[in-house]
Order: C-alpha cells, then sequence, then structure tokens
C-alpha cells in the first residue's frame, strides 16, 4: 500500500537522524560559544504578520476563527518580529541564533525539499561592515567545526547593480527587466537589454560585465569607475574579513544577488565543491525589523543543514 | 585533468557537430567522442554526453560544470537554476506555429469553440505564447513526430521547433507564427561558476573570439 507524503517533505530514518543531529550539534555549539543565544518561534504564523517581511508561503491554512495562517518561509522573518516586539526598546546588540524547519516553494522535478531544516544567526545592531564580518566569520568557522574543509562564501552586495544603474542614469523603467535577468542569471538576456539601451561604450561595458566579476579583491579594482563609489562598503567589508583572517574563503561577487526581497546591502552565499546547490546564505536586512515597527540594523545568515550534511560526507569520503 | 578544467555536457543530436567542433577550437581532443556513439561518458576530454533537454539538469546538479544546449530547451525549464552565459549562435531554429496549408482550422476553433487546439512538445512556450496573444489554448503534449497531429484532425495547429522548414512542408504543414529564434546557449552549474571561475572565464572568452 502507498501512504504518500506531500511533496518536498520526507522521513528522517536513524542513521541519517544521527549525521544530522551531530552537525546540528557542532553548528549550534560554534553560535553558542560566540555568544549566540537560541530561539524558537511558532512553526505557524498569520500570513499578513509574515508577509510583512516575505509573502512566498509554501503553506497556507485557516484556524478555527477563519484567519488564514502560513508556515514561515524562512527563521528571519519572524526573528525580526520577536525583536521589533519583544525587544522594541533595546539598545544593545542581540545575537540569536535557531535550528528549525522552514518551507518554501520549489520546483517539484528539482528534487528540492519544501521542508527543510535550516541553521543560522542573525545579528541585530551592528550596522555595516563589522556586523556583516563577525556574520561571515561564524559562518565560516561554524561549517569547518561541522567537518567541513573546502567551503567557500560569496560576498556581494544586493544593492550594486541598482545603485550602478543609477550612476549611469539608465532610465528608471528598465530596472526592473535588467535586475530580473540578473536575478535568472540570464546573461544573455542581460546584454541584450543593455544593448538596447544605447548606451556609450563604457557604460554599456560596464553593466555587462560587472556582474560577471568575481575572485580575490582585484575584480574591486577591475570595476572602478562610476561604479567605484557603490564598491566603497564592498572594500570596507572586504578589509574587514582581511583583518579577521578570514579573506582567503571570500569569493567577491559583483554579480551576486538573493531574490528574497528584504536584504538592502551585502549580501552572502556559500559553496561547496561537493554540491551543486549553494548550501546557504544571507545578508543585511537594515530595514526589515523597521516594517515591524522598531528599526534596527541587522544582518544573518542560514545553512540548509541536509546540504551541509551532504558536503560533510563527501569531505569524509576524500579521505 | 581535461584541457579545460571543466566538465562540459554536449548535448546529442542536432547541436552536437558545432559543440564539438567548439570545443577542438578550446584545444579539447574530441576524437574519441567523435568516433563512439555509443558511450556517454569521456572522462579524459571531461565531457560526458545526453540528450539537449537534460543538459540543464546535469549542470543545475553540478553533474557538469558548464554545458551546451538550446534556447528552447531553456525556454522550456525555466525553473532551472543555472547562468545562461553565452549565445554561440549555432544550432539556429524557428520556434513556430503551423498549421495544414491553406486550411484555417485554428481561426475556425477559435470563432466557433472559444479555443484553438495546439500539439506540442514545449508546452510552456506554447502556453506562454497563446495567453500572450489573446487566445485560448488546449494543449495536447505529444512526444513523437508532431506533423502527424493536424494531419489526422486531432487539433487545429502546431508549435514546433523548425530549422529548414522542410519537414512541415513534406507534410503538408505551413508556417503562421513565428514565436521565437532558438541558437545554442552556453550555460554553467551557479557554484561552478563561482569555485571555478577562471577556467569559466577562460572557456567564454574562447568562445566569444570563436563564435563573433
Amino acid at each position: 500500500m502507498i501512504h504518500p507524503i506531500p511533496a518536498g517533505t520526507r522521513d528522517v530514518l536513524p542513521d541519517e537522524m544521527r549525521e544530522l543531529r551531530a552537525i546540528d550539534e557542532r553548528l549550534r555549539s560554534s553560535f553558542a560559544d560566540a555568544g549566540y543565544g537560541e530561539v524558537w518561534t511558532p512553526m505557524v504564523e498569520y500570513e499578513e504578520v509574515l508577509s510583512v517581511g516575505d509573502d512566498s508561503a509554501a503553506y497556507r491554512m485557516f484556524d478555527d476563527q477563519g484567519k488564514v495562517l502560513a508556515l514561515r518561509s524562512d527563521m528571519t522573518v519572524p526573528i525580526a518580529r520577536v525583536v521589533a516586539t519583544r525587544f522594541p526598546e533595546s539598545e544593545r546588540e542581540l545575537r540569536l541564533c535557531y535550528s528549525a524547519h522552514a518551507y518554501r516553494t520549489v520546483g517539484h522535478r528539482t528534487g528540492q525539499q519544501r521542508e527543510f531544516l535550516q541553521s543560522g544567526i542573525e545579528l541585530i545592531g551592528v550596522p555595516g561592515p563589522a556586523g556583516e564580518a563577525e556574520v561571515v566569520t561564524l559562518a565560516l568557522s561554524a561549517l569547518a567545526n561541522a567537518g567541513l574543509a573546502r567551503h567557500r562564501i560569496g560576498v556581494g552586495d544586493g544593492a550594486l547593480y541598482r545603485r550602478l544603474l543609477e550612476a549611469l542614469e539608465v532610465p528608471e523603467d528598465s530596472y526592473r527587466e535588467l535586475l530580473g535577468c540578473l536575478t535568472r542569471r540570464d546573461m544573455v538576456g542581460l546584454e541584450l537589454r543593455v544593448d538596447a539601451l544605447g548606451l556609450a561604450r563604457d557604460a554599456r561595458d560596464l553593466l555587462v560585465e560587472l556582474p560577471d566579476l568575481r575572485g580575490g579583491p582585484e575584480v574591486l579594482e577591475r570595476a572602478d569607475g562610476p561604479a567605484g563609489e557603490a564598491l566603497a562598503r564592498l572594500r570596507e567589508l572586504y578589509a574587514a574579513l582581511e583583518a579577521r583572517g578570514v579573506a582567503d574563503r571570500v569569493i567577491l561577487d559583483l554579480g551576486l544577488v538573493r531574490d528574497l526581497g528584504y536584504y538592502t546591502g551585502a549580501v552572502f552565499e556559500l559553496y561547496d565543491p561537493a554540491v551543486g546547490f549553494a548550501l546557504g546564505g544571507g545578508g543585511r536586512y537594515d530595514d526589515l525589523i523597521g516594517r515591524f515597527g522598531a528599526p534596527r540594523p541587522a544582518c544573518g545568515i542560514a545553512f540548509d543543514v541536509q546540504r551541509v550534511h551532504v558536503a560533510q560526507a563527501a569531505e569524509e569520503g576524500q579521505r | 585533468m581535461s584541457a579545460t578544467g571543466l566538465t562540459i555536457a554536449v548535448p546529442r543530436g542536432a547541436l552536437m557537430g558545432g559543440t564539438l567542433d567548439l570545443l577542438d577550437g578550446l584545444g579539447v581532443d574530441t576524437a574519441e567522442v567523435r568516433s563512439n556513439d555509443r558511450k556517454l561518458l569521456f572522462e579524459e576530454a571531461g565531457i560526458v554526453t545526453m540528450r539537449p533537454s537534460d543538459v540543464p539538469t546535469y549542470v543545475e546538479h553540478g553533474a557538469a560544470d558548464i554545458g551546451i544546449t538550446g534556447k528552447d530547451v531553456l525556454l522550456e525549464a525555466p525553473e532551472r537554476e543555472v547562468y545562461e552565459l553565452l549565445d554561440l549562435g549555432y544550432g539556429r531554429c524557428e520556434m513556430v506555429v503551423a498549421r495544414r496549408s491553406g486550411d484555417d482550422a485554428m481561426g475556425e476553433s477559435l470563432r466557433r469553440l472559444g479555443r484553438v487546439r495546439i500539439a506540442t512538445k514545449y508546452t510552456r512556450i506554447a502556453a506562454e505564447h497563446f495567453a500572450r496573444t489573446g487566445r485560448q489554448v488546449e494543449l495536447v503534449a505529444v512526444k513523437g513526430s508532431v506533423e502527424l497531429a493536424p494531419l489526422t484532425g486531432m487539433v487545429d495547429g502546431i508549435v514546433d521547433l523548425t530549422a529548414t522548414g522542410k519537414t512541415l512542408a513534406e507534410n503538408g504543414l505551413e508556417v503562421v507564427e513565428e514565436i521565437v529564434t532558438c541558437t545554442a546557449r552556453l550555460i554553467a552549474n551557479p557554484v561552478a561558476h563561482k569555485l571555478k571561475a577562471a577556467e569559466i572565464d577562460a572557456v567564454v572568452q574562447a568562445l566569444r573570439g570563436a563564435t563573433s
């Protein structure tokens, strides 16, 4: 007999569970050692509250009052709510971490999970590169603690391309299409649309080539000119990462964008050569807590624990 | 390790010749691939061969770092998370709407029955095209020779890819609308795009030179 479970969900049996738990524990102990306190939030929330941050809920349902509930699509939005409502007056820095299931809509065929275990950190009240460097450094050491050896982190600025378009005085009505190409990773479409703008040669080349720049600090030099000012924050962040001694694991990526709508600046994505998908990601979201009524600068990062497990298993196989 | 330092997904079928020619230009030894059409994996050359519609799948999962496939395949699988890096220009085909020559079954259907019936292998491209042009459509998904469908009266027309229009003409069909021109594209896995940036950029640069 077949008793199906919903698409994108799965059962975890003892052999896998033991390993998954071990990884999760190692990630959480890294976070705890760095002074991050663990939180839980309800798995279901009111849809109208969650959609303040992100309206991509995969599952919606009604409660007995007829109110629309939704399963969270990540932990960042619920934590932003917690910070704004439970610590509204707090001036001090908050360091929070979590390990919890979240739910996303994904294509059926890609084998991605709709329900996935997310482990991550949120650093509230530390603005600019100082906060971002702390988050990146902790993410890298947590993955090392979980048994990874070859992991890298892509660091970019989600607002960079928009600022470049502004600096080059590109008509605003074309932003959506251009940024859409970037999000879809359609570099051919991007080039076609940039060509259609009829810009001067230098501006055209910059708009086409900048999103392709990724690598060490040399990419910051190569992207000088009108982008220079927009790159200042990234330059500062890179210096902070160098000072923390983690620059060799950092890939500066001027084309990096994350498709979640709440990022306002730096964005991160985690990679391991053994896994074809990103292990996780994050970024700075200085507006999000303010949308819940108590503005605070914040940034964070999250891992898909099951993907970290795949990378860790591959690492073990290498030895 | 292969000449490019990358694993490349190569499409079998119409795009294969042009793709292997390009790879020769990159210094990849394609002799074995050309001489053995049963083998699928060529470790030394860093090549895996497959049907074009599987290329985005292998590349998305990182089983191949980069790959070459038709734009038609990419349009039909928009949820695949891959970089589309380059229009390679060859393998030029047109995605078209075709019907039986001289008969207006499509117009007739639309007027009297409120919808057209279209057979296709490309259900997403077809659905989008008819939605964009404001016509209701009933899509019939077929796997084999689509040309047969309107001849039997099962449908009013077809959406299919055509290079020369020869097969359509031989089956008494004519092109009535052109949807999009499709050429071969270079795609890359998002993680490889970051971790093997230098290798991928070298390929992109060499191919840009070779195709422009």
